[in-house]
């Protein structure tokens, strides 16, 4: 039975096997409230071309995503970021 | 019924040191006179903005933090439209978690302006 299974060749190698557990980071350090001043902070839930990361990928509870939501909207509104880029990070 | 308020608003690059300060000052005498007070002001100076508003690319922000009664935010807007040296403004208002954020970086802004 081993042997078979040993057999069988990957044409390419299961790329990632362990998924980290995700967590939200605004619950994990108790962070209540989300500034939309400080684009730095902001950054991490956006991608390169400066849309907003979905809660499957950041892992955040869907209340603190939508206050993540607003947030991003105030900042670019402010232009403080973007709100379409090619190169963010 | 005082509530707690935040505006950030960008005045164009195009202006001189002292008309922005008259600005700013113009808009802090509006909020006392109608009887608010103004709690912090913060001055952000001349930033690049991340994308171009009416032609231009930076601005001067400036922040201020204010208790006031919910009308006169209304006076308050009317008046930014108003002025053309507005680009952009944009009137939050604080809830206790806010508040208590707002506080925590005024104390720290404090210790490292005394060090400082």
């Amino acid at each position: 039975m081993a042997q078979n299974s040993s057999e069988i060749r990957y044409l390419t190698p299961p790329s990632v096997e362990i998924q980290k557990k995700k967590y939200c980071r605004f619950r994990k350090n108790r962070i209540k409230f989300i500034d939309y001043k400080d684009p730095e902070f902001l950054k991490k839930f956006l991608n390169e071309q400066g849309k907003i990361l979905p809660r499957r990928v950041t892992g955040t509870s869907l209340k603190y995503q939508r206050k993540v939501g607003q947030a991003i909207k105030r900042a670019r509104h402010l232009a403080l970021l973007p709100y379409l880029t090619d190169l963010l990070k | 019924m005082k509530n707690h308020y935040e505006t950030v608003f960008i005045l164009t690059p195009v202006l001189s040191e002292a008309q922005v300060k008259e600005a700013v000052q113009k808009f802090k005498d509006l909020i006392v006179a109608q009887g608010g007070n103004i709690v912090h002001e913060e001055d952000w100076g001349m930033r690049k903005l991340a994308y171009p508003i009416q032609k231009k690319s930076t601005g001067f922000y400036t922040l201020l933090e204010f208790e006031a009664e919910p009308g006169v935010i209304a006076t308050l807007e009317t008046a930014y439209r108003r002025d053309e040296r507005v680009i952009r403004f944009l009137t939050t208002r604080l809830d206790k978690y806010a508040l208590a954020y707002a506080e925590k970086k005024r104390k720290k802004l404090e210790e490292t302006s005394k060090e400082g």
